[in-house]
């Protein structure tokens, strides 16, 4: 098995793309998540059920007869509300104590919004069909699902508006205050209650968008969130919190790196590489951080 | 005040224990014959856990009105305690404990799933309680040396080396190139062995061994390799979110295999949810309504399939056909010990020879029911995908349509 690689190097450039609009999917979770930790200094480990939540939205269109790639714009409407709903809930209780209760909370969301989901959408796995079809490369060697290509196009996009959106309008600049610092936005009339509330919609909104895309691209099921809760955890503490291009390069890294383990090392160890690579950047970081440390000294 | 509130408790205390111990079964009351079980009602196997008590109550109430169990020349009627185990193996357990202990429950019948069965088997074990299981094939339930645990099924790593058979078969009798992809869990690992025991009786090469992770939704590397090494035969086994995926990633990679064998095609609704991109795929199957199994109780499958869709409003799958023939094993052995002593309906069991509509059922040392074959069907379409079919192509014996092999190439189909 190891020496496949050599017998059909085709299988790199697959590998490759096939890692890239994996990555730039959980890079916009990431991105969301990021958003949100930087902002209100919350660790959502419900990310990943609101994103099988979106990517249930996005189902229950294709069921009902409307293709479920509309699922992109309808998805990221309804989950805003939810994740607004979600804030006035529960979050706001939780955002100015420590991380560990945030943590607490969001965990016990994640449980109930497993269960929900299982008793109101059933226990099946779940497929939505774009039909997008495959585009073929260098003699058919190597494929690609158009539906995932579409899937990277709107993940793109979206990060785009929104980077655009954080820049010019004036709910962006109140949550990059707010970010930056909470009270003194406050005192300067920054309604920072408002901006969180928003701000815990538009990453939910993020993730309905993710999910409508995992819908027609992978599989759907209300235990399969938290896979995409930890990848977004790991991209966010490797590229740093907002940080959008850091995120965007890190979560396409993780991808592209991944699929290569797979070829490389094989199946068995594609997890076990991700996460060793994740220690070793840990390692790294704080080696280099304890260093600048010294020097200050 | 403080000595009324301790009254109050007290007294509270006492009823909550009167009522919990009037509630109590004993093993028979009266002409029922109470059996206990715990099923995945709510949590991630709630839809199998569903198919699993509509087999069971299927069969209680099919065998009670043609006359109920015959115990020392008394007629019983069989009459099931559930309780949900939310999916949870240490739930499962509790729950094994619980039927035992407070409920006095005698006789088990089996959870969904290998999982739960691997934890209430110990408890079951310990107490001397027999247990009739329907969904739990792992084969490391029938390595432990169980006496009162007993499986109508047939174990894991016998649900694809049919295909390799077959495989061989088509190929002329030559060694075939194996491709494979499990699921790292005891099931999907159980079906691997298999696979390689069938690989080396047949001097046949595994040239993919991949061990897919629990949360892995993406096959896109495993199928790339396939693309690039061009196997024989293409196995997978990951559960339903295994086998959806890897057709879906197949359909849209558009690799051609002469041959597909996986698990757990008809749990996944694969037809109905892949449409025509899921043709061709042969699935291991338990049960299949076209099989010519009969019994006095359900007559044949198709006859099974029926009275099934009538009350319940689907076709049943075989994790509910096997879930009844658990009920008809019971009674036969009931009858046969022809009393209600768990040693003597424990050797009852043991030396169960009968065939059901499900197929044979007759006990190996380990529990496991050995006389019965897996079954693989095709998954077949019309032209345009609206309808597909399962139509059993193995063994040969039980074929009712001939297998379509090798794969059509995608650009042809």
């Amino acid at each position: 098995m190891d020496f496949l690689i050599f017998q059909a190097p085709m299988l790199m450039v697959q590998a490759s793309m096939d890692g890239i609009l994996l990555g730039i999917l959980f890079a916009l979770i990431a991105y969301g998540m990021a958003l949100q930790w930087g902002v209100m200094n919350i660790i959502n480990i419900a990310q990943g059920e609101l994103v099988i939540m979106g990517g249930y939205i996005a189902y229950f269109m294709y069921l009902s007869g409307i293709h479920p790639a509309f699922g992109i714009i309808v998805s990221p409407i309804i989950m805003y509300c939810v994740g607004w709903g979600m804030y006035k809930l529960v979050i706001n209780k939780v955002v100015d104590k420590d991380l560990f209760t945030s943590i607490l909370a969001t965990f016990g969301i994640s449980i109930l919004a497993q269960q929900l989901m299982n008793f109101a959408f059933g226990a099946d796995v779940v497929v939505a069909q774009s039909n997008f079809g495959t585009t073929m490369l260098f003699d058919n060697m190597v494929t690609i699902p158009n539906a995932k290509i579409f899937s990277g196009a709107v993940c793109v996009i979206s990060a785009i508006i929104l980077v655009v959106y954080m820049r010019k309008s004036k709910l962006g600049r109140a949550i990059r205050a707010t970010a930056q610092n909470a009270r003194a936005a406050k005192i300067l009339g920054v309604d920072t209650e408002k901006v969180y509330a928003a701000t815990f919609g538009i990453n939910a909104a993020l993730c309905g968008i993710a999910g409508a895309c995992i819908a027609i691209t992978f599989t759907l099921h209300p235990y399969t969130g938290l896979p995409y809760t930890v990848r977004s955890f790991m991209i966010v503490i490797i590229a740093g919190l907002g940080n959008l291009p850091a995120v965007a390069i890190s979560g396409m890294g993780l991808g592209v790196f991944e699929e290569w383990a797979d070829y490389l090392l094989g199946t068995e160890f594609r997890i076990a590489a991700v996460f060793s690579l994740l220690v070793i950047i840990l390692v790294y970081r704080r080696f280099k951080l304890s260093r600048k440390r010294e020097y200050l000294k | 005040m403080k000595i009324r509130n301790i009254i109050i408790t007290l007294v509270s205390a006492i009823a909550l224990l009167i009522s919990a111990s009037t509630v109590s079964f004993a093993k028979v009351v009266g002409d029922k014959i109470v059996l206990g079980a715990a099923v995945s009602l709510t949590g991630k196997y709630s839809s199998n856990g569903v198919h699993t008590q509509n087999g069971y109550n299927l069969a209680v109430e099919r065998i009670n009105s043609m006359g109920g169990v015959t115990v020392g020349g008394k007629s019983y009627k069989f009459e099931i305690i559930y309780y949900d185990d939310e999916s949870n193996s240490g739930r499962a357990a509790q729950l094994a404990e619980r039927l035992i202990k407070q409920d006095g429950v005698q006789f088990m019948l089996g959870p969904y799933s290998s999982g739960l069965t691997k934890a209430m088997a110990p408890v079951t074990e310990k107490y001397g309680i027999p247990m009739v299981e329907a969904n739990g094939a792992s084969r490391s339930l029938f390595t432990k040396g169980y006496k009162y645990l007993f499986a109508v099924l047939a174990p894991a790593n016998l649900y694809l080396d049919v295909a390799i058979d077959l495989a061989v078969e088509k190929n002329g009798g030559k060694p075939v190139k194996i491709a494979m992809a499990f699921e790292q869990d005891a099931f999907s690992q159980d079906v691997r062995l298999g696979i390689v025991d069938a690989a080396k009786r047949t001097k046949s090469k595994i040239i993919i061994d991949d061990k897919l992770p629990k949360e892995l939704n993406d096959m896109a590397a495993t199928l790339s390799k396939v693309k690039a090494v061009k196997p024989d035969v293409l196995v997978v086994s990951g559960h339903t979110k295994g086998a959806l995926t890897a057709v879906r990633q197949i359909s849209e990679m558009k690799v051609d295999v002469p041959m597909l064998a996986m698990t757990h095609c008809d749990a996944a609704k694969l037809s109905k949810q892949h449409g025509k991109a899921s043709e061709y795929a042969l699935c291991a199957s338990q049960w299949h309504k076209s099989l010519s199994y009969k019994d006095k109780f359900f007559g044949g499958g198709m006859k099974y399939a029926g009275d099934f869709n009538a009350k319940f409003g689907y076709e049943p799958p075989y994790q509910a056909a096997e879930s009844s023939a658990a009920l008809l094993v019971f009674k036969d052995a009931f009858e046969r010990a022809n009393s209600f002593d768990t040693k003597k309906v424990r050797d009852a069991l043991a030396a169960t020879d009968m065939q059901t509509f499900y197929g044979n059922i007759k006990f190996a040392e380990g529990g496991q029911n050995v006389s019965k074959p897996m079954v693989l069907f095709q998954v077949s379409c019309n032209d345009d995908g609206s309808k597909c079919e399962n139509k059993v192509v193995a063994p040969t014996k039980w074929a009712s349509a001939e297998l379509v092999h090798p794969i059509p190439s995608w650009s042809k189909r």
